[in-house]
């Protein structure tokens, strides 16, 4: 086939009915068939990089929930899970749409496509407004990276002069914390606002192909804030995320389990012994409570008089480690700024980047939408909304990772 | 609508390189997104229920079939040219990788970064 004659582009007949140069094809591709393909490679690989950047993060949240197992279990009660599922919910019916998109540019049914692709940014859209209320209820309770983690059980909600004067923050940054809703919604407001006047302009002018494009995009912008409405109803009907003002007392003796291994056998010689210190019901008593791995004080106490027979009758005690009570072994509270820091910190790493990556789509669906208005798309040349289809779904898959591993730890 | 409405307008169905298009059912796009909601539904009811050590496995189990449905049936997957799917695959690969040669490092030397405060303090003998 010749490629040597490049025809005028015609931007506005996709149709080109000359079959050796239709207007979609690029002058080094033979075929329609092979620019796409070309394509298709290109965005695959693409794919593999945005697997392997995302990986880094999730190996960082492996390695410290291999570490401490407590700290995320308790850190995660925090999450609103409600909030968590809806927005699954959300970005698998995106996935739909984006997929159903895909075949009504190959059928080229115009109008759906259209419907479909503003369908997809509608739930983008939404999406954003759940998490701008997540992240902004989070801000407010001091729930933030180690470093600026401020939380307090007994005031969760402390206001901004307190901010300042018990947590040492700037006057500023205590204001952006305990408005952080209207930072966030602050641009999409403003995006709102433009396009709506945009669209009033459009119809003003009678600019048929204009207006067409900024109906759709009037109601993605709306959407966001039915998003930002829906979290706020979700929030409010549940105390989860308030949560968890008894994770640290809850998991006593857990973090025992992750660090030492202590076997409560009292089979020891020893035991015996012991016997002859205190009477024997009392003793008898202490034992059957000390069966009990949640008193620990008892076993403790059990063990520590074995110890003392032992000594008593001579012998040298060299192992130590077994004996609970310490000061070494202090229960440690999972919420500490350091430790529940840095599983936020995780937190907003990773759903913060994936919601860069929602952004991103949002631009390039933008894209997709003002072409499909203008019937760019047949069924020799769909590979745009294809390759952008491949990213959406590729976004939605981290999703489906992050949903459980953040949200549904116990 | 079917994608082969069109053949008799002269898009030359007949040429090779032109005729590549393979539009999805509508019905199979809503069976599998009904499936991955279903699926959803299962991950968080199964949250309540205390599996002990299963629970990772159930969990990353449950994403993993979601994640195949949507590579599948979303992505083309299943029609697709499989060196597409090969090049995916092998992300994971080395994801894998990547993930299980830094854990079995860290847990060996992470010590260093998160001490373990309840080790003992060795007792120095005196010989």
């Amino acid at each position: 086939m010749s490629t040597i004659d490049v025809a005028p582009e015609n931007a506005h007949d996709a149709h080109g009915h000359d079959h050796d140069h239709p207007s979609f094809l690029a002058h080094h591709f033979d075929t329609p068939e092979q620019q796409f393909d070309s394509g298709k490679l290109g965005i695959w690989l693409f794919l593999v990089t945005e697997v392997l950047f995302f990986g880094g993060m999730f190996c960082a949240y492996a390695i410290f929930r291999m570490l401490r197992p407590d700290v995320f279990e308790g850190s995660s009660q925090f999450l609103n899970t409600k909030l968590g599922a809806i927005n699954t919910g959300v970005l698998l019916f995106s996935s739909l749409t984006m997929a159903w998109a895909v075949r009504c540019s190959q059928t080229e049914e115009y109008k759906k496509l259209t419907a479909m692709l503003a369908s997809t940014l509608s739930c983008a859209m939404i999406f954003l407004g759940v998490k701008s209320i997540e992240y902004s209820h989070k801000w407010g309770m001091g729930l933030l990276p180690a470093g600026s983690f401020f939380y307090d059980p007994a005031n969760p909600h402390p206001t901004a002069t307190e901010m300042v004067e018990k947590h040492g923050f700037s006057a500023g940054t205590a204001f952006f914390l305990e408005n952080g809703l209207y930072f966030l919604c602050a641009p999409f407001a403003l995006l709102m606002v433009g396009v709506l006047v945009w669209l009033a302009v459009s119809v003003l002018k009678g600019d048929k192909f204009q207006t067409a494009c900024a109906m759709p995009l009037s109601v993605v912008c709306i959407c966001f804030f039915v998003g930002v409405g829906l979290g706020m109803i979700l929030e409010s009907g549940s105390d989860e995320g308030h949560g968890a003002h008894t994770v640290a007392g809850e998991h006593a003796g857990d973090g025992h389990v992750a660090t030492g291994d202590h076997d409560h056998d009292h089979a020891s010689p020893a035991k015996h012994a012991a016997v002859q210190v205190g009477t024997d019901s009392d003793l008898t008593i202490r034992e059957r409570l000390a069966t009990d791995v949640t008193n620990s004080g008892i076993s403790s106490e059990l063990s520590a008089r074995e110890r003392q027979t032992t000594l008593a009758q001579g012998s040298v005690v060299t192992d130590t480690s077994t004996i609970e009570g310490g000061i070494s072994e202090t229960e440690q509270n999972v919420l500490t700024p350091r430790t529940a820091g840095i599983f936020f910190g995780i937190y907003y790493c990773m759903t913060g980047v994936h919601a860069i990556h929602i952004l991103c789509g949002i631009g390039v669906l933008t894209w997709l939408l003002i072409r499909s208005v203008r019937h760019d798309f047949n069924r020799q040349y769909f590979g745009p909304v294809d390759y952008v289809g491949l990213y959406w779904h590729l976004v939605d898959l981290i999703w489906i990772y992050l949903f459980p591993l953040l949200y549904l730890i116990r | 609508m079917s994608a082969h409405s069109h053949a008799e307008d002269g898009h030359g169905e007949h040429r090779e390189g032109y005729d590549f298009a393979h539009p999805m059912p509508v019905s199979m796009l809503l069976t599998v997104f009904g499936i991955l909601i279903g699926l959803t539904i299962l991950t968080v009811a199964q949250a309540s229920f205390d599996f002990g050590s299963f629970d990772l496995y159930i969990v990353m189990g449950i994403a993993t079939v979601k994640a195949l449905l949507v590579g599948l049936f979303f992505m083309h997957l299943l029609w697709d040219k499989p060196f597409n799917a090969i090049l995916f695959l092998g992300s994971f690969v080395f994801l894998a990788l990547f993930i299980i040669l830094t854990l079995t490092d860290s847990s060996q030397t992470s010590d260093s970064f998160e001490p373990k405060i309840d080790d003992v303090v060795p007792v120095v003998a005196e010989g």
